[in-house]
């Protein structure tokens, strides 16, 4: 190393010389041009760029010159550095993506193995039906009902204009608790939970009930004593059969998807005068299973319609079972059974499978339907 | 009901085309439930012919009685001469007309009839049974035809072979349709034809010389009628029109008598009955029963009566059930030379609850039930005697036998557009009386109509009644559609949501689904090891169950739960975690009856409140199982089987759904694990219990090894309260580990409360990260090593202040619990 010195030509020092200056800088693009790897031009790094180095020396020696040949030797050495530098730069990328390719290259693993670790979960679909049929129903502006299993014999038949011994409560095979004569009862349908609202709620009422209900059926593939309905509820001044329609075609569009025609067909429940079963056009086939030639459907048994539920204008008996005057308001009720729905919806072919708990019947279905 | 269109057709003029199928379809516009139409006798094909028994050869050598006939069968085989048959039956007689199907025929059912070889001779076609004709049952033998018809005459038409049968469901109000009269006057509404009334008999009057009736209970019948017929030939049969139409009705034919009871049933609507005339002793009365009194009726049953049962009664006592059931000692037998027909109009209620409280359901009290035509007695008894007198030969005693009570006309008034505002749809007023009218209403009035219903329409008595038969036969398809415009909801309430908030939590942590039923049985409650005084031994009994195995409503989810897992694990899946939402039913003390109250008016808070305690407390839970592995084993390495912990981990998952964090204490609660059992609370209120099952309760389900499980009621942990926001400090955190030897005996729950009441505000949390017993933490000890993470909101801490936050800490669990600082 040298001091500053005054007392030597500045063009005799030797390292600042062009050609000198040349050389390191060749020999040091040269040598990172031959760096192999990485821990290679570490070592040409500190060579040639490091504090040691040939132009880092040169470098120093620039105070030895006088001060008119200084600029000129800086910009000398600075291109010189500056190209190394770069070089080096240049070398470093192109090393480590080769490095990089082949250490990831090695990483590799195979992601086709399986990994079945953390368990699996899922929601009944008869749960997460009638959560979606409410959403329906709560799109429109309804709220949602509640009422007990274990029910009175005035929620359940009474209020809902079954007289005692009329036959319509055999129609309703009833499971009593206790004994016939304690007036409890596993309610037989959801229905009481139309009473349970008009009671406890300001008017206008609307409301939609799913819930547990029970009957004395064995269970086979199609009945279950154990099962689950859903209604709707609207009492409000002025409704018409006409709103009936609208709320079920409401209900169905949502549910089904838009543009299916529904048809009602008189029929009778207690609770409503008057009554109607409803039909709605085969989601999957609209109708055409049924036409002369037209493709079999599954769904509706190539009927073209399938069977959705009950529904009918509220009966004025009802509403004064609650205390609400049947000359001011009237009301529609619509209902359905969950666990149909659920099989022609889905192509549930048993009703077995809902009740029984299997896994396998149940995972498919997720979190939502 | 059964109703053959050719038997509508006799009273309605339907347009002569017109199938079953296609009068089903106008029907169920109509109202009523068509659920079949069975076309009978379609598949069948002639020749199919009445012949002549001419010759009878009796071959012999054959196990049974073979004969081979020669039948005249007119020109229905082409040639005129005679036909040789081969038939197994005995009960007819050379010059007898029977019916014969000849070779190329087909009989119901596809079975086609060729000339075949058999007990060595061609038999050139068959003799026919009623049954292989499908119009009736077999009793003797082949038919053998009253009367003489001509040989070659086609059978199919001479017996309806062909008919169309509509099956209805006839709902309860509209029980005149339990006739033929009532649905061939719907099927003639229908179609805007003609309409007879097959009750429109002209019935002769004056009182006779009868046994004499009187009614001692109008509240139990207002009208009841008595005919009497005398010298019935007891060998008459009823015609085979008449057995073909009860037969395709669905009744089987007995006797003349009972035949054509059954038969005006059918056709009217009106149940009759028949007693043996010379069995009765003196006058009729129709009476509630007197205690102690008993009958046997014809089902052979001896039957004590109830002080409210209908009674037909003689001087010597009952003789029947009232509109159900008939007793055995009147009943028409073959030395019958006198018949009473009885024809009355029983008290609705009071034939339902006899049927319902002797558990005897009859063709005559389903109808009574349902409403029977008032009109009709005078008419039917009328009918029967005379066509007991054209078919038995018997003499119709003249004078008729009758007593009644008076009936209150109903009239109900509605405004004439009162349909119109029900329906939605402009009728008008017109349309409105027109239809009534044809419903059988006689309509008077203008803007406001007085309505009085058809006798045949008792269940016509409200205003949307009426509404319903204009709307219904002007068509519900013309009903419009009207969008709902209901008043904005306030959507789910919090409760609800939590519902389906807990929902997603458990399954989404790996838990599926299950809806049991929620029945148990006493045996459950021993095989989950509760004890004598246990309250959820305190369950509700069904009446009726449906099966004696599981009479009990449940207490508790796990039942079900554990069958369920049970199940799973019995189909081949090892590692199974379940769960179940719904209520359980506590009763709290002996269950109280929930009155009746009136319908005629809104019940008082009071009286909800009167209902409402009459139930048992149903409150809403969940529970969760889980057997096998929690993580299975793969080629990652060894799986983790579920455990106790993942049982608890379950509930506070569910619990934080409701913004709780759970607290947990060991318990000792069937059907748990004594050691294995965690109480879980919501602050101090106990919410539920999780940990391992009851080695015991395993065995009895059937369950894997460790089997785990948690219960928990959902309402216990509260409403959630809406999170507040925390404050995130940026400032740096200080990390304290601590290990503290306590003994064995102390919960870590316990240590973790003292550390986190010493640590102060500055502790943001604790964690265990590892448990050690052994040799350096000495016998009866363990070592708990925690994690205390520091942090203040507004300053970065300084060694110092941590170090003092820490020996706090420690210092509040060594006073508590005795812990010892490991090392120190």
């Amino acid at each position: 190393m040298s001091a500053p010195n005054k007392s030597f030509d500045p063009v005799e020092v030797a390292a600042l010389s062009a050609e000198s200056l040349d050389a390191a800088r060749a020999d040091a693009l040269a040598a990172i041009e031959a760096a192999a790897d990485l821990d290679a031009l570490k070592q040409v790094r500190l060579a040639h760029a490091g504090d040691r180095s040939p132009l880092a020396l040169a470098n120093r020696e620039i105070g030895a010159l006088p001060p008119a040949a200084r600029a000129e030797a800086g910009k000398r050495i600075g291109a010189a550095r500056g190209a190394v530098a770069q070089a080096l730069k240049a070398r470093q990328a192109e090393l480590e993506e080769e490095r990089d390719r082949r250490v990831l290259a090695e990483e590799a693993v195979d992601v086709t193995l399986p990994w079945d670790r953390a368990p699996r979960g899922g929601r009944h679909p008869l749960t997460t039906l009638q959560e979606r049929m409410v959403d329906v129903f709560v799109s429109m502006g309804f709220e949602v009902a509640e009422g007990p299993e274990v029910e009175a014999e005035w929620f359940n038949f009474d209020a809902l204009n079954f007289p005692p011994d009329h036959p319509a409560r055999s129609m309703q095979d009833t499971f009593f608790v206790e004994s016939e004569e304690t007036g409890l009862v596993l309610r037989t349908h959801t229905s009481p939970m139309q009473i349970r609202s008009l009671l406890s709620r300001e008017l206008p009422v609307y409301v939609v009930g799913p819930g547990r209900t029970f009957r004395t059926d064995e269970l086979d593939a199609t009945h279950s004593p154990v099962f689950h309905q859903l209604e709707g509820l609207a009492v409000d001044e002025g409704l018409t059969m006409a709103d009936l329609r609208g709320g079920i075609d409401a209900f169905v569009a949502g549910m089904f998807g838009p543009g299916l025609v529904t048809r009602m067909r008189p029929s009778f429940f207690p609770f409503t005068e008057p009554s109607a079963e409803v039909d709605m056009q085969c989601f999957v086939c609209r109708g055409a299973s049924a036409e002369p030639g037209g493709a079999p459907c599954r769904t509706c048994s190539s009927e073209g319609w399938i069977e959705l539920g009950g529904c009918g204008m509220v009966n004025p008996r009802v509403l004064v079972a609650c205390g609400i005057d049947p000359d001011r308001y009237s009301g529609w009720a619509f209902g359905l059974g969950v666990e149909r729905t659920l099989m022609f919806r889905h192509g549930v072919e048993d009703m077995h499978d809902m009740v029984e708990g299997d896994v396998r019947f149940t995972l498919p279905f997720g979190m939502e339907i | 009901m059964r109703a053959p269109l050719s038997w509508l057709r006799e009273y309605a003029d339907l347009p002569a085309g017109v199938t079953g199928r296609e009068l089903a379809a106008r029907l169920i516009d109509a109202g009523l439930e068509v659920e079949t139409v069975e076309r009978a006798g379609d598949d069948v094909r002639g020749p199919l012919v009445v012949g002549e028994v001419l010759a009878i050869e009796e071959l012999t050598g054959f196990k049974k009685p073979i004969r081979y006939c020669q039948v005249d069968v007119g020109k229905a085989n082409g040639t005129g001469e005679p036909q040789n048959i081969v038939c197994g039956a005995t009960n007819f007689a050379v010059g007898d007309r029977i019916v014969a199907i000849l070779p190329g025929g087909s009989l119901p059912g596809g079975f086609e009839i060729g000339a075949r070889k058999t007990y060595g001779k061609v038999s050139e076609g068959m003799i026919c049974s009623v049954s292989e004709l499908g119009i009736g049952e077999d009793h003797d033998g082949i038919l053998v035809l009253p009367g003489a018809p001509e040989p070659g005459t086609d059978a199919i038409e001479l017996l309806g072979l062909r008919d169309d049968v509509l099956d209805i469901a006839v709902t309860p109000d509209r029980g005149y349709c339990l006739s033929i009269r009532g649905v061939a006057r719907e099927a003639a509404t229908a179609y805007g034809v003609a309409f007879r009334d097959p009750a429109d008999v002209e019935v002769p009057t004056g009182e006779g010389e009868g046994p004499g009736v009187a009614i001692a209970d109008p509240s139990a019948c207002d009208r009841i009628v008595l005919r009497e017929v005398r010298g019935l030939d007891p060998s008459a049969r009823a015609p085979m029109w008449m057995r073909v139409r009860l037969h395709r009705a669905g009744m089987r034919s007995v006797s003349l008598a009972v035949d054509v009871a059954n038969y005006l049933m059918l056709e009217l609507g009106q149940p009759l009955h028949t007693f043996d005339g010379n069995k009765v002793s003196g006058p009729i009365t129709v009476r509630r029963a007197e205690p102690g009194e008993k009958l046997e009726t014809l089902d052979h049953v001896e039957r004590k009566l109830h002080p409210e049962d209908v009674l037909i009664a003689d001087t010597t006592g009952p003789l029947s059930l009232a509109g159900t059931m008939g007793g055995l000692a009147t009943e028409i037998g073959d030395a019958s030379t006198s018949t009473v027909i009885e024809a009355a109009h029983f008290d609705e209620i009071g034939v339902a609850k006899m049927a319902r409280r002797h558990k005897l359901h009859s063709e005559a009290s389903y109808r009574f039930e349902r409403g029977v035509d008032r009109e009709l007695a005078h008419r039917a008894a009328y009918r029967a005697a005379a066509l007991l007198a054209e078919l038995g030969g018997a003499e119709i005693v003249p004078g008729v036998s009758s007593a009644e009570a008076p009936v209150a006309p109903v009239a109900i008034t509605i405004p004439a557009d009162h349909p119109d505002r029900v329906a939605g749809v402009a009728y008008g007023r017109d349309t409105v009386v027109r239809r009534l009218e044809q419903v059988g209403c006689t309509v008077a009035g203008d803007a406001t109509l007085t309505v009085t219903p058809p006798s045949w329409r008792p269940d016509l008595t409200d205003p949307n009644d009426l509404a319903e038969e204009v709307i219904r036969l002007e068509g519900y398809e013309n009903i419009p559609s009207r969008a709902p415009r209901p008043a904005a909801g306030h959507g789910l309430t919090g409760a609800q949501r939590l519902r389906r908030r807990v929902g997603r939590a458990l399954a989404g942590a790996g838990y599926v689904e299950t809806i049991n039923f929620p029945f148990a049985a006493e045996k459950d409650w021993d095989a989950l090891q509760l004890p004598a005084e246990d309250p959820r031994r305190r369950a509700l009994r069904l009446a009726n169950p449906l099966s004696e195995d599981e009479p009990l409503l449940r207490t508790t989810l796990l039942p079900g739960l554990l069958k369920a897992l049970a199940r799973n694990t019995g189909r081949g899946f090892a590692d199974v975690a379940l769960f179940e939402r719904g209520v359980v039913f506590r009763p709290d003390g002996p269950v109280a009856s929930a009155p009746r109250l009136p319908v005629d008016r809104g019940p008082s808070a009071d009286e909800i409140a009167s209902l409402d305690a009459a139930l048992p407390d149903q409150p809403e839970r969940v529970a969760a199982v889980l057997a096998g592995g929690r993580e299975p084993s793969g080629w990652w390495g060894a799986g983790r089987p579920a455990t106790w912990a993942d049982a608890i981990e379950a509930a506070r998952t569910v619990a934080r759904e409701a913004g709780v964090e759970l607290r947990v204490e060991a318990d000792r609660h069937e059907p748990w694990h004594p050691g294995r059992c965690a109480a879980l609370y919501a602050g101090d209120v106990l919410v539920g219990h999780a940990g391992e099952l009851h080695p015991r309760t395993i065995k009895a389900y059937g369950l894997p090894a460790r089997s785990c499980a948690m219960e928990l009621e959902l309402r216990a942990l509260g409403e959630p309260a809406a999170p507040r926001a925390p404050h995130v400090s940026t400032y740096p955190v200080a990390t304290q580990d601590v290990a503290l030897i306590v003994a064995e005996d102390v919960p870590a729950a316990t240590v973790e409360a003292a550390l986190r009441d010493g640590a102060g505000e500055l502790l943001e949390s604790v964690r265990l990260f590892d448990v050690y017993t052994g040799e350096q933490a000495g016998p009866g000890r363990r070592s708990l090593a925690y994690t205390l993470r520091f942090r203040a909101p507004d300053r970065t801490l300084t060694a110092e202040e941590s170090g003092a936050a820490r020996d706090a800490a420690v210092a509040a669990a060594a006073e508590r619990t005795g812990a010892v600082l490991r090392g120190a």
